[in-house]
């Protein structure tokens, strides 16, 4: 996917698109310098640690808080400059989704498709139904569970038609089957074309419905891209059985662009580029070696999150996708 | 919730490519204001407090009937003489504390509370501006305040007649006034209370805004008032006295008068909008300005 919009039109209705945002309070920078661009159509993953600036992204983004410095527009629009104009098609919440606990779901979502005009009250049972409260509509939300505040939360946003939802953890708290019925609901909408940014600590569920993603660690990003590329780049491992593995470890520590080579009980492993895998291979052939058996094993999204934010990525240049040296390949 | 997704993808596949131009109007919100302010059951004690105090007074004064006591100034001695009276002597007691901490008990709550408990995210992700949030919310606690005031009137009045009869009235100036006349001029005595009032009441916004903490805006609007009562009997500070805003709950007396004395009452407008404008522009500043990290 080509990382830039082909044409200005293009980059004015872009769902999200932030430059250069920094969020600071004192000393802290919590979110530093990050760029984000979801593109239409995007099921776009928004990963990191606790504490990474993900909620504060996210909100800078809804224009909740203001950037310290830099800018984010949603279709071409900067909640700051144009207040809740910035926000038509946008729908989802930061953090838990909070409603009137005093007030029934219905009443609450009354309240809300009041705030958002445009017939939105006609839409209210059709959205209670769809995530399974018309039961419990006339209840107070005070007495709901927290998946029962989340499904509520996904109620409200669906009340506003949304082409961009933003949803921040929205599976926290739910039981698996709650869980499954959320990823499932996620990607019909994102098939129906809805963009969805997703901010999640459920590397499982972005690997699924995610195809593009942004790691932030310490308030940087530290990958922005594909998540197919990502994987290709940072997770080409490969595992090789020799006739001398010693021989073979030396030879592929020796070899440019060959990394992370470790013997263990299944013979070698390393990540390298396709090039250098083949550079390798006439090596060990030049040394004697045979190959008994040479298997790709592309690395998982967990092991690549981790790589991001617990080697000291984050301290790093921005590992855009081709920029090898920052997912700790040699 | 799995098999209700295919519509879920629908009902937003719905949703039309180009924004739509039909927002919610500023009195869309106040109205959704009141409805949450109804909801809740710390709206009842603002209300009960202004309706408790009427109640009380007139048992007090059946108290004082049986045991034989009379009044002490001219207009107290006509307590018993119309039930008109009433309103219009317990305004004179309860405005001084009760009133104004009926009221601050909302003004100071109004943002805070919605900051404690996450909402205020809720409702500023939709398609409202936030210069339209607050002043619903600015208009709903001046709505409540007139509620509390006129509730209050209405019970005393109600009571007052209930007990002592509709009959004419005597003013602070020894005039009678027929009794028509005299529910008028409780209305308008109230109505003239309202504008101090509305000052205590932005006082409590701007807390409440700039705090988000309920109990610290409610105390603290209390507080101010407080002070203000107290600084003219400090010895040096008694000229201040006509500059504040405690001294203009007693404006309203000048209907009372005869002729009526529109000097307090006009004096009461500007001093009070010295105190409401620019607490309600700093709010209102806070309000559009403030990072909303809550919840």
């Amino acid at each position: 996917m080509p990382e830039a919009p082909s044409a200005v039109g293009e980059e004015e209705t872009q769902p999200v698109r932030a430059r250069g945002l920094v969020k600071r309070y004192g000393e802290v920078t919590a979110v530093d310098r990050v760029d984000l661009n979801v593109r239409a159509g995007d099921v776009y993953g928004f990963l990191g640690p606790n504490g990474a600036g993900k909620t504060t992204t996210l909100r800078m983004a809804l224009g909740l808080i203001t950037p310290s410095e830099g800018s984010v527009e949603l279709f071409g629009r900067d909640p700051l400059r144009c207040g809740a104009r910035a926000l038509q098609g946008v729908a989802g919440f930061v953090e838990a989704p909070r409603f009137y606990p005093y007030l029934s779901a219905r009443k609450n979502l009354q309240l809300l498709a009041a705030l958002d005009g445009d017939g939105a009250r006609a839409r209210i049972d059709e959205v209670l139904e769809i995530v399974e409260l018309t039961t419990r509509a006339g209840h107070r939300v005070g007495g709901y569970s927290h998946g029962m505040k989340q499904r509520l939360g996904i109620a409200a946003a669906l009340l506003r038609r949304p082409r961009l939802l933003i949803l921040d953890e929205p599976a926290t708290g739910l039981d698996p089957a709650g869980m499954r019925d959320m990823r499932q609901l996620i990607r019909r909408l994102a098939d129906e074309g809805i963009t969805v940014l997703l901010s999640s600590h459920q590397l499982p569920e972005v690997q699924e419905l995610c195809d593009r993603v942004a790691i932030v660690d310490s308030g940087r990003v530290v990958y922005e891209g594909a998540l197919a590329d990502l994987r290709r780049q940072g997770g080409a491992g490969y595992r090789l059985r020799t006739t001398d593995d010693a021989l073979a470890l030396r030879i592929a520590a020796e070899q440019p662009g060959v990394g992370h080579a470790s013997r263990g009980e299944h013979g070698l492993d390393f990540q390298a580029e396709e090039r250098a895998v083949g550079a390798l291979t006439l090596s060990l052939a030049r040394s004697g070696v045979g190959i008994l058996a040479l298997t790709p094993e592309l690395a998982t999204l967990e092991d690549l999150f981790f790589r991001l934010t617990e080697h000291g990525a984050g301290d790093g240049p921005v590992a855009q996708p081709g920029a090898r040296d920052a997912v700790g390949v040699g | 919730m799995s098999a209700a997704a295919t519509s879920a993808a629908a009902i937003a596949a719905r949703g039309d490519a180009a924004p739509s131009r039909r927002r919610p109007g500023t009195l869309t919100i106040w109205r959704w204001e009141l409805r949450k302010l109804i909801s809740q059951k710390r709206t009842y004690l603002g209300l009960s407090i202004g309706m408790a105090f009427p109640v009380l007074f007139v048992l007090a004064q059946h108290l004082r009937q049986h045991h034989g006591h009379e009044g002490g100034n001219v207009f107290f001695a006509q307590i018993t003489q119309s039930g008109l009276a009433t309103p219009v002597l317990t305004l004179l007691f309860e405005g001084a504390f009760f009133l104004p901490l009926a009221v601050v008990l909302v003004a100071g709550d109004i943002v805070a509370t919605e900051d404690g408990n996450g909402t205020l995210k809720t409702i500023l992700t939709r398609s409202v501006d936030r210069g339209q949030v607050f002043a619903a919310k600015a208009l709903a606690a001046f709505t409540y305040a007139a509620v509390a005031i006129f509730l209050s009137a209405i019970v005393a009045t109600i009571a007052g007649v209930a007990s002592w009869g509709f009959h004419h009235v005597r003013t602070f100036s020894g005039s009678v006034v027929p009794p028509g006349e005299a529910l008028l001029l409780v209305f308008a005595a109230n109505a003239c209370y309202l504008v101090p009032i509305a000052a205590v009441v932005s006082i409590g916004v701007l807390l409440s805004t700039a705090t988000r903490n309920s109990a610290a805006a409610v105390v603290g609007a209390l507080a101010i008032t407080l002070v203000l009562a107290l600084i003219p009997i400090i010895p040096g500070l008694e000229g201040a006295k006509p500059y504040l805003l405690t001294t203009e709950y007693n404006a309203w007396q000048g209907l009372l008068r005869t002729p009526t004395d529109w000097g307090p009452i006009l004096h009461s407008l500007w001093v009070c909008a010295l105190y409401a404008a620019p607490c309600l522009l700093a709010a209102y500043l806070v309000f559009l300005r403030r990072d909303v990290a809550g919840g």
